[in-house]
């Protein structure tokens, strides 16, 4: 077995690991070893701290009370605001707009962006690895505007077609690309900031799923060059209900609002109204201000531990993980196969074993994976399986927690050995 | 098709029934169903089918094909194919077996006494009616899993009313 190469930053796992609640449980008679963090990572006490305190002192509707409790909800919400910013490397608070999630903000940038620029014929250019999340909103406004879709391709080795980008960015009728930081399934950090060059060279723009890039990666959008960047909280350790999506102030000032109610508007008359300006136009209705509290925790949280050392962290466990699975007989990994250029999300499947079986199986070792399709459909697809097991880290990941993996994998094959 | 007691427990074997999960596990994974799993029966495609029916389960991405073929009101050929775990595939295979030769009010009469057996009801469970089947009835201890086991039945009931309508 491999020894971890210790630098002299090290984060102090053990302490790190006592800050999740949630991880010092049992399941099933045997310690929790939470390998889904990719699905949601688990929350520090800090956020559920912050979140708790808001809700004790502070709550109230926001942006419209005159009272002390009105006020103080409007600044921590908008301190939250702020603190996104800053986590997303944007210079201007306005262009950040609080959303449930990922899902949300492509929702809201088809829905308002892609209906207010795009016409018959444009292309949306998306990779076959997207997360459904990055397909179905632009497949609906596909069917509403006659935009048409266009794919590319991953390699075998989980790495962007850029050829293929190329080739559709040429035809010219490219309007946006749109495409995950990271890969939820096959752990890939993809170009984008490659991408971005590309695209704007011929004139299109580019949204970034960052859901699972935010969690693991630094992110700062004027070193990307995108235009819009969204993420999720629940998957950097905050709550679930909130995300953030970023976009260029400019691209933000044109766009119409997308949902409307309170909150969004600047005056109402009978037959028409005014509104807001960014980023509360596109904000209507109560906000989830808790939510909002316990996610710029969460960027707190992360930031207290180091961002050097969370990512030598990862990378261990990507060394680690990839060294062990690949001595399982019969383990097949998706994604790309070397530590350089992916997060620690291992995709697999195992002969003869479906990944449900699996699950089941590490389920009953308290062992915590996810068997599926992993919300990318078009990519099992293309990777030739119906379904496959995905063991995904965080923050809190113990190099030992990939070693139960390892050892649950071999109590399945002894199960299903004939 | 087997009567008595449903087979014994083998499954799990070295991999140690050391905790309630682990022998629940030897109780889900029964030799007789990973057997069926490996050596699935009547899979392939029926010419000429009466019944043809796909069904996925859309919250994990398994999915079958299911082929009758009746005489009259019997079932008399059944295929079936797609992609699954041990639990829906196993579940399926067994299901083609003992459904031919039976009558639509016969096989609507087995269908609610396998769905009797995954909700935990132990009387079902002992049912020689159910043959091999009764290989499944630790599945209800993994709720998880039932929709798997179910899979090829809800495709069954589909088939039949395909057949009548």
């Amino acid at each position: 077995m491999e020894v971890l190469t210790r630098t002299a930053a090290v984060l102090d796992l053990e302490r790190v690991r006592a800050d999740f609640p949630a991880l010092a449980q049992e399941v099933n008679g045997r310690p929790l070893a939470y390998l889904d963090s990719a699905a949601t990572a688990q929350r520090p006490r800090a956020v559920l701290d912050a979140m708790t305190r808001f809700s004790i002192q502070d709550n109230a509707n926001v942006h419209r009370g005159l009272h002390e409790l009105s006020r103080r909800a409007t600044e921590r919400y908008e301190a939250a605001r702020a603190r996104v910013a800053r986590f997303l490397g944007a210079a201007d608070p306005a262009e950040v707009v609080f959303v449930r999630g990922t899902t949300e903000a492509v929702n809201l940038v088809a829905s308002s962006w892609g209906g207010a620029v795009l016409r018959e014929g444009d292309e949306v250019v998306l990779t076959v690895a997207e997360h459904h999340s990055n397909i179905v909103p632009w497949q609906m406004l596909a069917q509403r505007t006659g935009v048409r879709l266009r794919y590319i391709d991953v390699d075998d080795a989980g790495r962007l077609r850029l050829d293929e980008l190329d080739a559709l960015l040429a035809g010219g009728r490219v309007k946006l690309v749109s495409l995950a930081h990271v890969s939820n399934v096959l752990g890939t950090i993809h170009p984008v900031r490659d991408v971005c060059e590309r695209a704007h060279r011929a004139g299109a723009r580019v949204f970034v799923d960052g859901a699972q890039g935010a969690a693991h990666l630094s992110v700062d959008v004027s070193a990307l060059g995108c235009d819009f960047y969204a993420f999720s909280g629940h998957k950097l350790g905050g709550p679930m209900g909130i995300g953030a999506l970023w976009a260029r102030r400019e691209l933000l000032e044109a766009m119409p609002p997308w949902q409307g109610g309170g909150e969004m508007i600047d005056e109402v008359l009978p037959e028409r109204s005014t509104y807001a300006a960014v980023p509360h136009r596109f904000e209507a209705g109560t906000p989830n201000v808790a939510g909002a509290v316990g996610l710029a925790a969460a960027l707190d949280y992360l930031e207290s531990l180091g961002r050097d050392m969370v990512e030598a962290h990862e990378a261990a466990l990507v060394r680690h993980g990839l060294e062990r699975l690949a001595a399982v007989p019969g383990l097949r990994l998706y994604g790309p196969p070397g530590p350089e250029g992916r997060i620690a999300v291992f995709t697999f499947t195992l002969d003869g074993i479906h990944p449900h079986d699996l699950a089941t199986i590490l389920d009953a070792e308290g062992i915590a994976i996810r068997a599926g399709h992993h919300c990318a459909q078009l990519l099992m697809r293309r990777l030739g399986v119906g379904s496959t097991a995905r063991a995904s880290c965080f923050v809190y990941t113990a190099p030992e927690e990939l070693d139960r993996l390892v050892v649950g994998l071999e109590a399945a094959r002894r199960i299903f050995s004939p | 098709m087997i009567d008595g007691p449903p087979p014994a427990d083998r499954a799990g074997n070295e991999a140690g029934a050391s905790s309630p999960a682990m022998s629940s596990l030897s109780s889900l994974y029964q030799q007789l169903i990973l057997e069926h799993y490996r050596n699935p029966r009547n899979r392939g495609e029926l010419p000429e089918a009466d019944a043809d029916v796909r069904m996925n389960n859309p919250s994990c991405g398994d999915s079958v094909r299911l082929q009758l073929r009746f005489e009259g009101d019997r079932i008399v050929a059944t295929r079936f194919s797609g992609e699954g775990c041990s639990i829906s595939q196993a579940s399926t295979s067994m299901m083609t077996q003992v459904v031919v030769g039976k009558s639509v009010a016969e096989v609507q009469q087995l269908i609610e006494r396998v769905k009797e057996m995954m909700r935990g009801d132990e009387a079902a469970a002992r049912d020689r009616a159910l043959g091999d089947l009764r290989a499944l009835a630790g599945v209800h201890r993994f709720p998880v899993r039932v929709r798997c086991a179910l899979l090829g039945w809800n495709a069954l009931e589909e088939a039949l009313r395909q057949a009548r309508g």
